[in-house]
């Protein structure tokens, strides 16, 4: 087998960082805080750089879609052992309202233009949860699907993929070309090291704009106003049950 | 030289609002120091906690029970049911300047608190005082990739470093297993699994700043300087790394960061006798091979961990080891320490390079103290930190094995024979006295035969309280007195962590 896999990479605020609201309720702060790769898509890239030494694969294609920052977040996609990036490059307004639907746009085009085997992504991005990207890719490529997988074997020509649903463990077979989305116990991402980094720069990143490939990225949705969850007040300590039902009923409770 | 042993009737007799609730009433309290100090009285900490409720808001001052209790002890052996007067959450230097002068002019004690995962009561107030609880202060203040250095506020811990470390491809390799302040570290001078390569916190601060005991702030190598190496003056950064917040509230480490290596490769590996194991470890450094991780595992340690985790590795005494390089070095490394192996009758190698397996083994080995209490519910355990030189590692081992297996107590034995450094968890039932005095007799004997053999009752978690009846006879009455008239320059009235690592004040 060698195939030509693509990874979706997306550039998120860092777990790690306190979310602020900005105080114009639009959105939350971006600037001047810590960005890093979907862990997920870390996931994604980790198990394609291993199907490569395993020589499953010969060549990985990083996209990530968004501001001139994405560069960092392919520079680490190539450091980790990614072959190529491609930026499609979105900003302002319009990365505000990107939806999961134009990056399945971009993805399902890119799969064509770049004669793509297999599609791996992050189950879901940490900034907005979706967990649709991959659904929607094999949709408008009308590849079949194995999302949120734990493990991926291949095997002539098909993967057999064990993906994690509520009930337990499901392991399921998937005709190439497909959509996998990674899960976090599919693997253990690796670091980037200095050499690696070093390497990593020389790699060719593509840039691309949207229009390049068809898609549309207009808003189709409006942020109203975006808000904090309510602050956390301080308990009351009352006598007895009587009084907890005489609380619970004035609060409207009971 | 006077004990008071404290027992209930007489501590709720002390002034201050020493103990509330529930006293837990413990057999083994340690005998505290003689002392010429008291406790701060009721009024002189609500005088202090008004004066620091204006100084740094209501947010910052805490004198609820829980809070007090949790800031009063570590993962170590509860050695007092004494709780802090008063918790405070400094947010910069200058709050900690300003903390540090009002308790110096009020003769209230400060103990700096990080993330509370000592092992030697550091943070516990036998007389009371503040917690200067530090984890509010968590930037990374200044960071140099290509330079290899970044300095950081006390609230950073070990993995939050190196998870912003990560993306450059650096990291910090001093790793004693928890989750544990940089700052709380250097205080320590923690060591870990990797120090056989990549040293302890002694090797890897370059500067500290400190706030003393009166408020001033010193800079231990000169303001913001991070130079690799320097011949100027004193070596004060050293003097601070392992002072256990006795002589000061660290609230900045200068330290030196590696490149993440190429390729990390762990392997296990079964022997007979611990002999055989420690012997190949000998040997294995003798080779000059440049090992990044060599940790021992004795039978006891190996059959605990495999039924908590679910493994199946041969009950014997192993070795876990880790090569550290690019792809070439770490297999050849790998090639010839199993040939060491193989010699001294080393069975059952296996292999791992993929992250998750790796990590899989290597927290077997970190929790093996959560395993040995889980292992034993209820109870709690004496943790010993002997270092020798390497070759006397053998026969103190297996000397110590002999009087554990003769006392029956449960004890395993593992640790970082790299360093000739190695634990021992003497599990004891706390409603069992005659456990807990077996325990102790353990320790002490295996204590004073490492200080016999030329090694240090402490290796890696600090004196703390625990083992203050040994640094006199580790240090000798000079070293004492010279390590006394430094602590008293820093701090004359003794109000840095006081009751911790020297047996008296004077």
């Amino acid at each position: 087998m060698s195939l030509r896999i693509l990874v979706g990479c997306k550039r998120v605020i860092d777990y790690a960082v306190k979310i602020r609201v900005k105080p114009d309720k639009s959105g939350v702060i971006t600037e001047g805080v810590k960005h890093s790769m979907n862990p997920f898509d870390e996931i994604a890239i980790e198990e394609a750089v291993r199907m490569k030494e395993k020589k499953i694969a010969k060549e990985i294609v990083a996209f990530s879609c968004g501001p001139t920052q994405c560069q960092e977040t392919l520079r680490t996609a190539l450091a980790m052992g990614a072959d190529r990036g491609i930026h499609v490059e979105v900003s302002g307004p319009e990365y505000e309202t990107l939806q999961p639907l134009h990056i399945s746009k971009m993805l399902a085009k890119l799969a064509k233009d770049e004669q793509i085997d297999l599609i791996i992504v992050g189950k879901q991005a940490i900034d907005d949860d979706c967990n649709q990207t991959a659904q929607m890719t094999a949709a408008l490529l009308d590849w079949p699907q194995a999302t949120s997988a734990s493990k991926i074997e291949a095997k002539d020509g098909s993967l057999q993929v064990v993906r994690e649903i509520d009930g337990g463990l499901e392991t399921i077979k998937v005709k190439l070309p497909s959509v996998v989305s990674a899960d976090l116990r599919l693997n253990e991402p690796r670091y980037a090291t200095l050499p690696n980094i070093m390497k990593a720069k020389k790699k060719p990143i593509k840039k691309l704009a949207p229009k390049d490939l068809g898609v549309d990225v207009s808003p189709r949705i409006q942020v109203v106003t975006v808000e904090e969850p309510p602050v956390r007040q301080a308990g009351a300590k009352v006598e007895n049950v009587d009084a907890v039902i005489e609380k619970l009923k004035a609060l409207g409770h009971a | 030289m006077h004990y008071w042993f404290f027992t209930s009737p007489v501590l709720k007799s002390l002034p201050g609002n020493a103990l509330v609730g529930n006293l837990r009433n413990l057999h083994y309290f340690k005998p505290l120091l003689q002392s010429t100090k008291n406790r701060p009285s009721v009024e002189t900490i609500t005088t202090l906690k008004q004066d620091l409720i204006k100084n740094l808001g209501r947010d910052s001052v805490s004198d609820t029970e829980a809070i007090r209790k949790q800031h009063s002890r570590d993962e170590g052996v509860e050695r007092h049911n004494h709780l802090a007067d008063l918790v405070v959450w400094p947010k910069s230097t200058e709050e900690c300047s300003i903390i540090a002068s009002l308790c110096s002019e009020k003769k209230v004690p400060m103990i700096p608190f990080g993330t509370g995962t000592g092992l030697e009561s550091g943070v516990c107030a036998p007389y009371g005082g503040i917690s200067v609880d530090m984890s509010k202060m968590d930037q990374i203040v200044d960071f140099n990739p290509e330079d290899f250095d970044v300095t950081v506020q006390p609230g950073v811990t070990r993995k939050g470093l190196n998870h912003f470390l990560k993306d450059h491809g650096l990291w910090f390799p001093v790793d004693p297993g928890a989750d544990a302040s940089l700052c709380g570290m250097t205080a320590t001078s923690a060591s870990g699994t990797n120090a056989v390569r990549y040293g302890t916190m002694r090797e890897n601060v370059l500067n500290v700043e400190v706030v003393l005991a009166d408020g001033r702030v010193l800079h231990t190598a000169g303001e913001n300087r991070r130079s690799k190496k320097s011949s100027a003056g004193f070596n004060l950064t050293n003097l601070f790394v392992g002072s256990e917040g006795s002589l000061g509230l660290i609230t900045k480490a200068t330290l030196k960061i590696y490149g993440i290596p190429e390729m990390m490769l762990s392997a296990v590996c079964a022997f007979t006798t611990i002999k055989a194991a420690v012997d190949t470890c000998v040997q294995i450094l003798q080779s000059n091979i440049p090992i990044a991780r060599i940790e021992l595992m004795d039978d006891v340690a190996m059959d605990m961990c495999n039924s908590h985790n679910k493994l199946d590795y041969k009950v014997a005494p192993t070795l876990f080891l880790e090569f550290h390089g690019s792809e070439d070095s770490v297999k050849s490394q790998a090639k010839f320490a199993g040939e060491i192996a193989a010699y001294n009758g080393g069975s059952e190698f296996c292999w791992a390079y993929e992250s998750e397996e790796r990590n899989r083994l290597w927290k077997a080995r970190h929790d093996i103290y959560w395993t040995t209490l889980q292992s034993n519910p209820g109870c709690r355990a004496i943790i010993t930190d002997v270092c020798v030189p390497i070759t006397r590692l053998p026969d103190l081992i297996a000397q110590t094995k002999a009087d554990i297996q003769e006392s029956g107590i449960i004890g395993p034995c593992l640790g970082h024979v790299g360093d000739g450094n190695f634990h021992t968890f003497l599990v004891f039932n706390p409603n069992k006295p005659e456990e807990f005095k077996k325990a102790e007799t353990l320790a002490e004997r295996m204590t004073r035969r490492a200080l016999d053999l030329n090694g240090t009752c402490t290796g890696e978690h600090g004196i703390g309280i625990g083992k203050m009846n040994y640094l006199e006879k580790e240090m000798g009455p000079v070293g004492i007195e010279m390590m006394k008239s430094i602590k008293k320059t820093l701090d004359p009235h003794w109000l840095m962590n006081p009751g911790k690592i020297f047996l008296s004040d004077y």
